[in-house]
């Protein structure tokens, strides 16, 4: 069973809340999907603290685990202060950590990420840091005091996958026995499969369930994909060949010339 | 008083932030405030005295990838 930070989480799952079509659309998801975590967020009140109140009312009679994220922070003191206020709203010390430095292609600012995950970390976080696939920085996101890492496949939303399977073969690997989540990019069932079957831990998605034709339909496909990944890798696969190799024995095959 | 609320300006006779929530209309055990870049705990809006040009930010839950 997957653990972070101690908890144990039956689904390898973690469902984003935001893009669906109605309420009613991400409340048959989440069931469909039998995520075992929760993202959300938190924004400026404008309504009078009802709207608000109508989605926490949702989410929470749901009963699934809520990580809240710092999602639209561009720096560690925004990061942190954000992480301190969700806390406050949501009850819980989880917090995907979101820092994001660049506009166009919303890559994690890995140097404030860093700043943030450390403090953070210091005041009682359980730290869950989007962060890229290079090694360095999740060296130093564990330095920091995070005990999961959640490296991207391909840019938020882009459905692109993953664009660079050989650097998270090797994440992986570097990372042995740290909880690895794959989070942003997927776009589809099969990307989430793959990502599994290299033995990543669990995986992070939204809009490629929210934005689906049936998201109620996709967030199931999800689930079922990312089962098969998961036991395909405890399976033990088949390294790719270069040559043929017959599957039918020849040994008493019949000679007719 | 006027202070800075969610990025707009704001007058009116709130003196604490649990009274400036309530001139607000904001409601319910959901929401979180900082007031200038310090979270402000639930328990402590009223007592917590703003003072003119206050940055107020009041946040609540919303959808998050």
């Amino acid at each position: 069973m997957l653990t972070l930070y101690g908890q144990e989480i039956e689904s390898r799952l973690l469902l984003g809340t935001a893009r669906y079509p109605s309420p009613e659309i991400l409340r048959q998801s989440v069931l469909a999907s039998k995520a075992g975590i929760l993202t959300v967020s938190l924004r400026r009140e404008t309504a009078g603290g009802k709207g608000g109140g109508v989605f926490f009312h949702l989410i929470r009679e749901l009963g699934v685990r809520l990580l809240p994220n710092t999602a639209g922070c561009h720096s560690a003191r925004e990061a942190v202060l954000t992480a301190k206020m969700a806390r406050e709203v949501f009850g819980t010390d989880w917090i995907k950590l979101e820092v994001i430095g660049d506009h166009d292609t919303l890559a994690p600012d890995v140097f404030e990420l860093v700043e943030a995950a450390r403090i953070l970390a210091s005041e009682g976080f359980k730290v869950f840091p989007y962060t890229t696939e290079d090694m360095g920085v999740g060296e130093k996101l564990l330095a920091a005091g995070c005990e999961v890492l959640m490296p991207w496949c391909a840019p938020i939303g882009t459905a692109r996958g993953p664009v660079n399977a050989a650097a998270l073969k090797s994440y992986r690997s570097h990372f042995q026995g740290v909880p690895l989540i794959v989070d942003a990019g997927i776009g589809r069932p099969s990307h989430a499969a793959f990502v599994m079957e290299l033995g990543f831990d669990a995986v992070l998605l939204n809009t490629a369930v929210a934005g689906a034709g049936n998201p109620v339909d996709m967030a199931s496909a999800f689930a079922d994909a990312i089962e098969a990944g998961r036991q395909g890798f405890l399976a033990g696969l088949l390294e790719p060949r270069d040559m043929a190799v017959p599957s039918t024995p020849v040994i008493g095959k019949a000679v007719f010339s | 008083m006027t202070y800075i609320v969610n990025g707009e300006s704001w007058t009116g006779e709130a003196r604490t932030l649990a009274e400036l929530l309530a001139a607000l209309d904001h409601e319910g055990d959901w929401l979180a405030t900082a007031v200038n870049g310090e979270l402000v705990h639930r328990d402590d809006r009223s007592t917590f005295d703003l003072v003119n040009g206050d940055r107020v930010e009041i946040l609540s839950p919303m959808q998050g990838g």
